[in-house]
């Protein structure tokens, strides 16, 4: 099959992206395409499991917090950053959510929230890929409603906290050294950065997943895990803190939904040229052009989505409803997308020869994930009414 | 040490290609360019130079303004700084155009070492890097698979017809074109695409090079009269039926012929 061809139907490439950002993509979409595609089938056959080799590779290409300033990491601005996230979830959703958890949740709460010797204990490492984070918000009985965390840590007079609590659905978990760990405290909700070998950590993989299979998932449970007081992170102080991080990586699913939907629809578009069917190609056939136009439709009016919110991310006037709707859209409409693709595939698409399917339950998780569809709606309307709904 | 890389922007490798109205070249409207492949190695080479010791890595290219995008990309990958030679002047030039102008940048830049890919994916003369060595008088090797670089020579692995190779000494200042595979090409990372920004792309016109009227369409001696696709030959024979059966029927013939 020709390599990936991406969408560009408003010819934003020679109109709206800098050279900057075109040759970001465009390194990322090779590497990908060379590295990562020959070697998904094998990890999606497994239950669970990430191509942990490419991650050298994957931070000598600055894959890791890319844009973020200093510390070894790229400084790029957020539509290359956003396009970075497009094209490694072209590969897989599990492979752009390595690089959003590494990148949105763990080093940019340092990089915002963390004391100077913080940074530069961490960030070069995690930029340089020798320390995978892992962030540690969600819990077994709270999702999307952070004010029922149970997780607590306890300040001892000397200087240390004591932490107890379980998360569940933490990516990456048991493959980190370090976990930032949101806890409920006397003071508010506070972030922890916890190395994962200090005693009463435990990580286990969580198993059994339809979706994001190339992706290690896990539950973490903490014991009277003691961590001294220069492991918390100064800057964030109540739920704004992880609010904030999750609204960095959130901002980068926008982006990578489109990438997803690009997968789908170019694979599709060749398939559906090559297939014949009753004499003819099917791609002539009415039916199949109104998929495929509703494709084209939906990821050009995703990337304009994408590239405005980006670019009020990069002039300091983005407001947080404005990743909600980019998300919560891009998402709905890859979904989409991946549904009419794997139908247009009959029973090919069910194989995993084809990626259709596999962005269709990756894509279930991504809806889920980082705030729900029916979340980032309800941000919208008490954003439109003034009224949080009930 | 100086090492200048001569670096082709080509049509990319999955481009749809259409052939001119005239006939005789392709229609290069909305067609994605990419460095060509052999030249990427040649980069990946002088890279290794750097990445070794002390020296400066110059590319070249020659070309309209897309081409700004494939020097960005070698100087992304770690080049040091870029000479691109454009002007409408020097479009439509034969290989012994091009070459008079890298002979003549490589005369400004008086480079230890010239590095360029064996021949392009689009033009395949492969008859630029010796005419470049040859303008400038310094030896050359081509299908270079493996080099030694030292400080006054370098020490090459050639690839021979018939599965030979060929081990030969060149001294410094020298040209090696460079074979496909010859090395692992590394990719453009994000922070060299930004530290790029800010490294140097002198713009040249063929009159600056001193070659005004040498070199482009009108200097050429080499015509090309047309290019087009051969109609499907005689004695083709198309196999049909499910892959299985297409193998199946395919190693059946190739028996029959004796070939196995």
């Amino acid at each position: 099959m020709a390599d990936f061809t991406g969408v560009d139907f408003l010819e934003l490439e020679d109109l709206h992206y800098s050279d900057e950002e075109c040759l970001a993509r465009d390194a990322v979409r090779g590497w990908v395409s060379k590295e990562f595609m020959p070697r998904i089938q094998e990890h999606v056959r497994q239950d669970g499991s990430f191509p942990m080799e490419l991650v050298p590779q994957m931070a000598e290409l600055g894959l890791f917090g890319a844009n973020l300033r200093g510390y070894g990491c790229a400084g790029m601005n957020n539509v290359a950053y956003g396009l970075v996230m497009q094209e490694l979830e072209r590969g897989d959703s599990g492979l752009r959510s390595f690089a959003s958890v590494q990148g949105s949740l763990c080093m940019y709460p340092i990089h915002a929230y963390g004391s100077d010797e913080q940074k530069e204990k961490w960030l070069p490492e995690m930029a340089a890929g020798r320390v995978i984070g892992c962030f540690g918000l969600t819990e077994p009985d709270f999702g999307s409603y952070v004010s029922g965390m149970a997780t607590r840590a306890e300040h001892r007079s000397h200087g240390v906290w004591v932490l107890n609590g379980t998360k569940r659905w933490i990516t990456n978990g048991t493959v980190a050294q370090l976990a930032i760990i949101w806890a409920v405290t006397d003071e508010g909700v506070r972030g922890f950065l916890v190395e994962t070998d200090r005693p009463g950590f435990e990580a286990r993989d969580l198993k059994g997943k339809f979706s994001l299979r190339a992706s290690v998932t896990s539950e973490l449970f903490l014991q009277d895990v003691e961590v001294p007081d220069e492991n918390r992170l100064p800057g964030a102080q109540g739920l704004g803190g992880p609010l904030g991080c999750l609204n960095q990586a959130r901002y980068g699913i926008a982006w990578g939904a489109v990438g997803a939907a690009m997968a789908c629809s170019d694979e599709v578009l060749q398939y559906t040229k090559d297939r014949i069917v009753q004499g003819g190609p099917l791609a002539g056939k009415q039916l199949t052009q109104q998929k495929l136009v509703f494709m084209l439709t939906e990821i050009t009016k995703a990337q304009l989505l994408c590239l405005h919110v980006g670019r009020h991310k990069d002039a300091g006037t983005l407001h947080h409803t404005m990743v909600s709707m980019a998300k919560r859209n891009n998402v709905d409409v890859a979904l989409q997308i991946a549904r009419k693709a794997r139908d247009l595939l009959g029973a090919n698409g069910i194989v995993d020869d084809y990626q259709a399917m596999r962005h269709m339950v990756n894509l279930e998780t991504v809806r889920t994930y980082e705030g729900t569809h029916d979340v980032h709606m309800l941000i919208l309307g008490e954003h439109i009414t003034g009224m949080r709904a009930i | 040490m100086k090492v200048l890389v001569c670096l082709k922007q080509v049509p990319h490798s999955d481009a749809r290609l259409d052939i001119r109205d005239d006939g005789a070249w392709i229609k290069d409207d909305g067609v994605k360019f990419e460095i060509n492949s052999y030249d990427t190695y040649a980069l990946e080479q002088a890279l290794r130079v750097k990445d070794a010791g002390e020296a400066e890595v110059v590319v070249v290219s020659i070309g309209p303004d897309r081409v700004t995008q494939a020097l960005r990309t070698a100087l992304g990958m770690g080049a040091d700084r870029a000479v691109h030679v454009n002007d409408p002047e020097a479009e439509g030039s034969d290989p012994l155009g091009v070459a008079k102008i890298l002979a003549a940048v490589a005369a400004e830049e008086s480079p230890d070492l010239i590095l360029t890919g064996f021949m392009s994916e689009d033009g395949n003369f492969a008859a630029v890097p010796p005419m470049v060595a040859r303008l400038q008088g310094i030896p050359s090797a081509t299908a270079v698979v493996q080099c030694e670089i030292s400080d006054s020579s370098v020490r090459v692995e050639r690839e021979l017809e018939g599965g030979a190779m060929e081990v030969v000494d060149l001294e410094m200042p020298c040209l090696i074109a460079l074979q496909t595979g010859a090395n692992q090409v590394r990719y453009a990372s994000l922070k060299g695409i930004m530290q790029a920004k800010k490294k140097p792309v002198d713009a040249k016109t063929v009159a600056d090079l001193g070659l005004a009227g040498q070199v482009g369409a009108s200097a050429v001696k080499v015509v090309i009269e047309k290019i087009y696709r051969p109609d499907k030959g005689e004695g083709a024979e198309m196999l049909e039926g499910s892959t299985g059966e297409v193998v199946s029927q395919l190693v059946g013939k190739i028996k029959e012929l004796g070939l196995l």
